[in-house]
């Protein structure tokens, strides 16, 4: 066994342990740290296919991102997540017939699949314009900034239409509360603003 | 020796698992948008072993457009729960008909 077949199922077997953990862990909490394992061992997988950047992106986007908003709605959120386990063992047997048909059918699909003998992980990808021994992220940045440029841009606005959403959905307006409100401060007249008054002494106004 | 195969059943097993995630936390959403997260990942690991294998940068470049719309999906769909939770209290999917569509 190589290093790299070793490297393989360290990385493999938690990502299995941890996706099965998501799925059946009690408490959601419990669930979101089990998907971190698993997006962990994923980005290692795909430092071992080659694929450093897009390995690190899923470190990022993913784990420091996506995982911790998670995180912040489970914890933020007060449910009685007893309440919404307590049915998972009436949904049990669908899902496990579920999960099995998947998987024959899978299996029947691609197990008779027979993978040539001269198949093997290449070098350095084909297809950039720099050829080979260019590095995966500046391979990477050639073909996405050049041939995918319009795609690109479009991401970016699926990015942008989905923070606007996000702030839309989630932005209450309180009414209880009190708030600064520019415009009338910056239009108020300061000759009736202030009023100037003479005491005489002893007496009150 | 590990080839490109022992890669897709890897991948393979982890959309299995995230199949049968959706459909055993029916009521639960957030575990069900976990799920589809993890749905999203076996695609990922599939598009970026066939993208090494192939010697095609291109299956990278998706895993990208793949990730950009996982990670929108993630903020809109959390968004709508925290929506859901503040009007309804709970956040049981099985009985959601506001819309009554």
């Amino acid at each position: 066994m190589s290093v790299y077949d070793f490297t393989f199922f360290l990385f493999a077997i938690p990502l299995i342990v941890g996706g099965m953990f998501t799925v059946i862990s009690r408490s959601p909490v419990h669930s979101v740290l089990w998907m971190i394992l698993s997006f962990l061992s994923g980005a290692g997988l795909m430092v071992l296919l080659g694929a450093e950047f897009v390995a690190m992106l899923l470190l990022i986007v993913y784990i420091g991102a996506v995982m911790v908003l998670f995180l912040f709605v489970v914890m933020m959120l007060d449910v009685d997540f007893a309440e919404l386990r307590a049915e998972m063992a009436r949904f049990l047997p669908l899902a496990a017939l579920i999960g099995l048909v998947l998987l024959m059918q899978l299996a029947m699909a691609f197990g008779t699949w027979e993978i040539g003998g001269g198949v093997h992980m290449l070098d350095s990808p084909m297809g950039t314009p720099e050829g080979a021994g260019t590095h995966n992220t500046a391979a990477l940045g050639l073909v996405l900034f050049d041939k995918y440029f319009l795609l690109f841009q479009l991401a970016g606005l699926i990015l942008l239409v989905a923070m606007i959403g996000a702030i839309v959905l989630t932005m209450r307006h309180r009414r209880d509360i009190k708030r600064q409100d520019i415009l009338t401060q910056m239009y108020r007249d300061p000759a009736k603003s202030m009023e100037l008054k003479d005491i005489k002494p002893g007496q009150g106004l | 020796m590990v080839e490109l195969e022992h890669y897709l059943a890897v991948a393979a097993a982890l959309f299995v698992i995230g199949i049968f995630g959706i459909f055993l936390n029916r009521k639960n959403v957030i575990i069900i948008l976990m799920s589809i997260e993890l749905v999203l990942l076996s695609v990922n690991i599939n598009l970026v072993a066939f993208s090494a294998y192939l010697g095609d940068l291109t299956g990278q470049v998706f895993t990208l457009f793949v990730m950009t719309v996982a990670a929108a999906e993630a903020a809109i769909g959390l968004a709508i729960l925290v929506c859901f939770f503040r009007n309804r209290g709970t956040i049981a999917v099985e009985d959601v008909n506001n819309m009554k569509g």
